[in-house]
This record gives structure tokens, C-alpha cells and sequence, in this order.
């Protein structure tokens, strides 16, 4: 495991709001293709860790490299676009958007069509035979219009607007049924179950095409048989080559699911290490169980 | 109380359910018949001027101007519901673009402006949509980090400069305005367009006496450009608007430029909005700096929140109640803002989402009979 390269690099990162120290010189790396817990108390720090990383709050000072490119000071946007994906603590949807709406959100990180080429469908690429229009109206002038289209398409062809639109479809569609909620697929995501709009987030991260897929306590709230299932889901997503980083306040789960651990507590690391090793360290039991004071 | 306020309710489910199936109906339609009825209703808005039909005409008005005015609001409300709609910014200096628009097309192609040059309209209205969409990117650049009511608040400011700028200015004439602003041709009704009642060939086509032209010209941008937004809808780029009004930081955070596409939604917004203003001060051939007042942009507001805001039909629906009902029932004209007053918070409470449900109707409908099911 230690011949793997280094795909985040956290470097002696300082956070500051006004007098509060919230993180306080974390250092630590996620390796290519790990899963890497972040625990810690409530307050450790570790969500703002997760905002550090994709840029929403500006470290006060270190520096943060991804894939060796430093991500202090980017645009949050360009981040994504880097390859680090997240999911949100309490829960941030499109509510208003259907669950493939969502999704597509996701997967248009990776595409260009702008305004221009949405107007006017310029950019235009030559058409494969099973690309075109089909024609299945059955009335004379729906027909005659789609045989129109067709053969516009034809000499035409494609758009790169009409590509990109099938492309995250089916992409959409793809990762829906990957996180298992395939069949909700034109509902508003407001009206998913709250465990279902869960999974829908972490379909939408991966839209984004992450290498780094950040998920914030994506068990809070399930019970322990969708614990298992979301566990199975980590491990999925992982195989498909995603890095994960995990925050996770539920022992079992992380020590089931991560291969490495790194505990957080007042803004400073701890410990890191394997789940066995952070489990009977000292400091870790101390800072979840509380020290015995002398006078106790 | 109460039991008014939920037959109320339920009434307006029965409504929208009428809508639901209508459209589903609609949908299911084979794709030849949606395009030929389509195709039969465009023709007959077309064909409006030449009918006398009773219920609907105006008598007090001309009705081809109050078609005119109509298809002109109708611009203006798909232009709005670019900003307002799809990207969720709430801009209450719309009137602002209108003016530029129209103030341009004035200076430009009026003989009777201070600027000496004189340009035909069709060269005036391109620079004037570039004007006003390089307006709306001026405006937006520094304002769109604001949000919401601090947003609403610097358009409003916007809107109110451009009029007082156009009171005070030598440039536009002050308060005497600018007469002979351009009207798109010169040219004559042609021998063969004779039969169209209304139409006597020979006549000028745009006129300010016979507006049929006018309201012709304008029912076909409002087509081009209801189009365009559609397509624009059902792209990334409408996708990322919607991302953008629903959770802005989501958005950013999964990769839109989120900056970059409000400024676009901006500058579209803008150029709809000038191109209306350029095409009703041609048929006014007379512009100053009444006219341009807040209420107008309010209840511009008001119509796409009315209407349905997101949804194309619905906005155009706004904008026509908006544009129609004061002319036709003339003795309630002076209670206009009363009445869109009270509609507005009637609509808040009973439909926030506007008369025509937007096509996420039946999952809400679903959940409305939930919402019931707990309340009871």
C-alpha cells in the first residue's frame, strides 16, 4: 500500500475563524484508490476539513495538492472539474429538479456546450447510422417531420449539444441504478425518502467523474440494515477506481469499511493509522471516552 | 374560515388535476396531431386581427394594439422568466433593459435625436439588443454576488437610474423625448395581402394607425425567441439556471460556473427585455422618460410570478391578463395595481407556483394531498 501515490495532500493546513482555531496544522494524505476514514468528536474540525478541500473555505494557511496541483485559491467549480467530488452533511439537493435532473447537474461538469452551442447547435459531428432520429409517429405530417430531421441529421449531423444531452442521460441513468434508486428517476428530489436522497447525492458527486469522492456522514440517520447496504456501496464505488474520503461519526461503519483512519479532535490530528491501530490508541479512546482525572 | 380556505384549496386541486389530464392527454397525442394543433393555434393568433370575435375584442380599443401589447408583454415576460424563473434572480429593474432598448433604436434611427447619424431600424435593433445585453453584464458583473433581496434592491436602483438618467439627459432629450423614432419599414402593403381584413393594399405596413404589422412582426419574435429560451431550457445551460435558483453553492460545488451562467441569464434577460422596448416605442414612434416607471417592473414581476414562473406558457399567460384585462374591462383600469395586488397574494397563498403548474405538477399534486392528508 505504501508504493501508491499520494492523490490528496493535506499540508500543515491552519484554519482561523476570528479566534477560533479550527483546524490547527493537519497534516495528511489520501493514497490512490484507498478509502481513508476522518473521525473525530463533534467540533473536531472534520467537516471544515471537507470544505477546505473543495474550496469552499480558504485555508488560513498550508497548502492543499491534488494530483500535485494546489487547490488553495481555486474557483470551487474548477475543483470539481480537477476531480474531487462531495456530498453534503445535511443534505443539498436540486429540490426542485427530478433525480435524473440532478444527476445530470453532475455529469455536465464534464461537458462544454455553452450558450451558443445550446442556441444553435453549432459544432456539428458526422452521425452514426444508430444515432438517428427514429421514426415512430404514425400519423402523416409527425412522420413527414421526423423524416425531415432525419435526413437533416444526416448531412448534418450531430450536434455536439444533442451528444453531450445523451451522454449525461445515460450516464445519469447509469448511476442512479448504481446507488439503487433507478426507479425514481423522474420524481423531484424533494419528494425522495430521506435515505434514497442520500444515495441520490453520492450519484451526483460521482456524475462529476471524481477522483476523489468526499462523502459527509452519509450514514447519519440510517439504520443499521442501511448502513449495510450504504457499506456495500462504498466498497462498489471504490472498485470502480474512486478514491473516498470519509467522514463518518459511526465506529462500526468506518472500521468496516476504511482502510486507513485519521482522528481529528480541537482542530488537531491525533492519530492515523490502520482501523486496528487507531482503535487501541490511547489518545483515540480518550478523546471518544474522556481521560480519568487523577481526583476521580 | 378555515373551511373556506380549504374548499378553496380543493377547488384549485380540481383545477389543477383538469390541467394535468389536459396535458397528459396532450402528451399523448400522436406527434402528428400536437404539431398540426400547434401549427392551427399559431395561425389563428396570427389571424386575430381579422376576427370579430365578440367575448374576447375590446371595444374601447383598437384590438390589434391591444394584440400588439400583448405579444410585446409576452417578450418581455419570456425575457423575465429567464431571470427570474430559471435562474432565480430576482430582478426588479427589468424596465431598466426596456428603456435602453428602446432609448438606442430612438437615438439611433430618429432624425430628431441629438446623435446626427440616422440608421434604418433593422441596423438600430441589433446594436440596440447589444447595447442592453452589454447593459445587463455591466450590471451584473459587480451586483450578481449579491443574492435575494439585496440583489432586488440594486436592480430596483438600476432601473430607477436609467429613468432619471433619460429625464435628465441631453442625450435623450430630456423630458421633451425623442419623436420619429423608426419604424421597421417604409415599404406598402402589398396587392395580394389585400383580402386580410384590415389590410388595404398600398397602405404603409407599420403605421401607427393600422398596427396589424406591428402586432405581426411581433407575434414572430415572440416565436423565434420562446424557441430559443426552450432550447436554452433543455440544455446544460437551463439545467445550471435551475441548479443555480434551487442551491447555489450545490451548484458551484458540482461544477457550474455559477457566476458565469447568471451573468448569462443576465444578458439573455437583458436583450429580450431591450429588443420589446426597441420594437414598442417603433410603434410608438415617440419616446420619453414617462412610462419607465417602477410600478411597470413590478408588475411585470408580478405577471411572471402570476403566471407561473419557469414555465414559458405560464409567463406568457401573465403577461397577456397583464396586458389584456385593463383594456377590456376599462372601468377597472384605474384599480390595476389594486387588483394584481390582491391576485398576487391570493396566488402566494392558495399556488406560489403560478396559475399554470409547471411540468413538476403531479408529483406536487401528490404531495399537496399529502400535505391535506396530515392536515386533517
Amino acid at each position: 500500500m505504501s508504493e501508491r501515490n499520494n492523490l490528496l495532500e493535506v499540508d500543515n493546513v491552519t484554519i482561523r475563524f476570528g479566534g477560533v482555531t479550527a483546524l490547527d496544522g493537519v497534516d495528511f494524505s489520501v493514497k490512490e484508490g484507498e478509502i481513508l476514514g476522518l473521525i473525530g468528536p463533534n467540533g473536531a474540525g472534520k467537516t471544515t476539513c471537507f470544505n477546505a478541500v473543495t474550496g469552499v473555505v480558504k485555508p488560513t494557511s498550508g497548502a492543499i495538492r491534488f494530483r500535485g496541483k494546489t487547490l488553495v485559491g481555486q474557483q470551487r467549480h474548477k475543483i470539481t472539474r480537477l476531480g474531487i467530488a462531495r456530498t453534503f452533511q445535511n443534505i443539498r439537493l436540486f429540490p426542485e429538479m427530478t433525480a435524473l435532473e440532478n444527476v445530470q447537474v453532475g455529469a455536465d461538469a464534464r461537458h462544454k456546450t455553452s450558450v451558443v452551442g445550446a442556441l444553435f447547435r453549432t459544432w456539428r459531428v458526422p452521425v452514426k447510422p444508430h444515432e438517428l432520429v427514429e421514426v415512430d409517429a404514425k400519423s402523416g405530417f409527425g412522420r413527414a417531420v421526423q423524416q425531415v430531421r432525419r435526413t437533416g441529421q444526416r448531412i448534418f449531423g450531430l450536434s455536439r449539444h444533442t451528444l453531450e444531452e445523451r451522454a449525461a442521460k445515460e450516464k445519469a441513468t447509469e448511476l442512479l441504478k448504481l446507488v439503487g434508486i433507478e426507479h425514481r428517476a423522474g420524481e423531484l428530489a424533494r419528494s425522495l425518502a430521506y435515505g434514497e436522497q442520500r444515495r441520490l447525492e453520492i450519484a451526483r458527486a460521482l456524475a462529476t467523474e471524481p477522483g476523489l469522492l468526499c462523502l459527509d456522514e452519509p450514514a447519519a440517520g440510517f439504520n443499521p440494515a442501511e448502513k449495510e447496504s450504504l457499506l456495500e456501496l462504498i466498497r462498489k464505488i471504490r472498485d470502480t477506481g474512486v478514491t473516498v474520503l470519509l467522514i463518518e461519526h459511526d465506529m462500526r461503519l468506518v472500521m468496516g469499511v476504511t482502510d486507513r483512519i485519521v482522528v481529528l479532535e480541537f482542530g488537531k490530528k491525533i492519530a492515523e493509522g490502520t482501523p486496528a491501530e487507531v482503535r487501541e490508541n490511547p489518545a483515540v479512546i480518550a478523546a471518544y471516552l474522556g481521560v480519568p482525572t487523577d481526583a476521580a | 374560515m378555515m373551511a373556506v380556505l380549504d374548499s378553496a384549496r380543493k377547488a384549485d386541486e380540481g383545477r389543477v388535476r383538469a390541467v394535468t389530464g389536459l396535458r397528459d392527454r396532450w402528451a399523448n397525442l400522436p406527434y402528428g396531431w400536437r404539431i398540426s394543433v400547434l401549427f392551427a393555434f399559431i395561425i389563428f393568433l396570427y389571424a386575430l386581427p381579422g376576427l370579430e370575435i365578440p367575448l374576447i375584442s375590446t371595444p374601447d380599443t383598437d384590438f390589434t394594439s391591444v394584440l400588439f401589447l400583448c405579444a410585446v408583454y409576452v417578450l418581455v415576460a419570456v425575457g423575465l422568466n429567464v431571470v427570474i424563473g430559471l435562474a432565480g434572480l430576482l430582478d426588479l429593474g427589468y424596465i431598466g433593459f426596456y428603456a435602453v432598448g428602446a432609448y438606442t433604436v430612438a437615438i439611433l434611427g430618429s432624425p430628431n435625436s441629438p446623435v446626427v447619424i440616422q440608421f434604418p431600424w433593422v441596423v438600430c435593433v441589433p446594436i440596440a439588443i447589444a447595447v442592453t445585453m452589454v447593459s445587463g453584464v455591466i450590471l451584473g458583473w459587480p451586483t450578481l454576488r449579491l443574492r435575494g433581496d439585496y440583489l432586488a434592491i440594486v436592480t430596483l436602483g438600476f432601473g430607477e437610474i436609467i429613468r432619471v438618467f433619460a429625464l435628465n439627459s441631453d442625450i435623450t432629450n430630456g423630458n421633451r423625448g425623442i419623436t420619429g423614432v423608426p419604424v421597421p419599414s417604409e415599404g406598402t402593403w402589398p396587392e395580394w395581402m389585400d383580402w386580410f381584413p384590415g389590410i388595404t393594399a398600398g397602405r404603409p405596413i407599420f403605421s401607427v394607425s393600422n398596427v396589424i404589422g406591428f402586432y405581426w412582426l411581433a407575434l414572430t419574435l415572440v416565436f423565434i425567441c420562446m424557441l430559443g429560451v426552450r432550447r436554452l431550457e433543455r440544455s446544460r445551460v437551463g439545467r445550471s439556471w435551475l441548479a443555480i435558483r434551487e442551491d447555489e453553492d450545490a451548484a458551484e460545488v458540482m461544477g457550474v460556473p455559477t457566476f458565469k451562467y447568471k451573468l448569462w441569464a443576465f444578458a439573455i434577460g437583458a436583450a429580450l427585455g431591450g429588443l420589446s422596448g426597441a420594437l414598442f416605442f417603433s410603434k410608438q414612434t415617440f419616446i420619453n422618460a414617462q412610462g419607465f416607471d417602477l410600478f411597470t417592473s413590478i408588475l411585470w414581476v408580478a405577471a411572471v410570478v402570476i403566471g407561473g414562473a419557469g414555465n414559458q406558457l405560464g409567463v406568457a399567460l401573465g403577461a397577456i391578463l397583464l396586458a389584456y384585462l385593463p383594456e377590456r374591462f376599462r372601468e377597472f383600469a384605474d384599480y390595476r395595481l389594486l387588483i394584481f395586488g390582491v391576485a398576487l397574494i391570493v396566488m402566494t397563498i392558495f399556488r406560489p407556483q403560478g396559475l399554470l403548474p409547471s411540468r413538476r405538477r403531479k408529483v406536487e399534486l401528490e404531495d399537496r394531498a399529502k400535505e391535506g392528508a396530515v392536515g386533517e
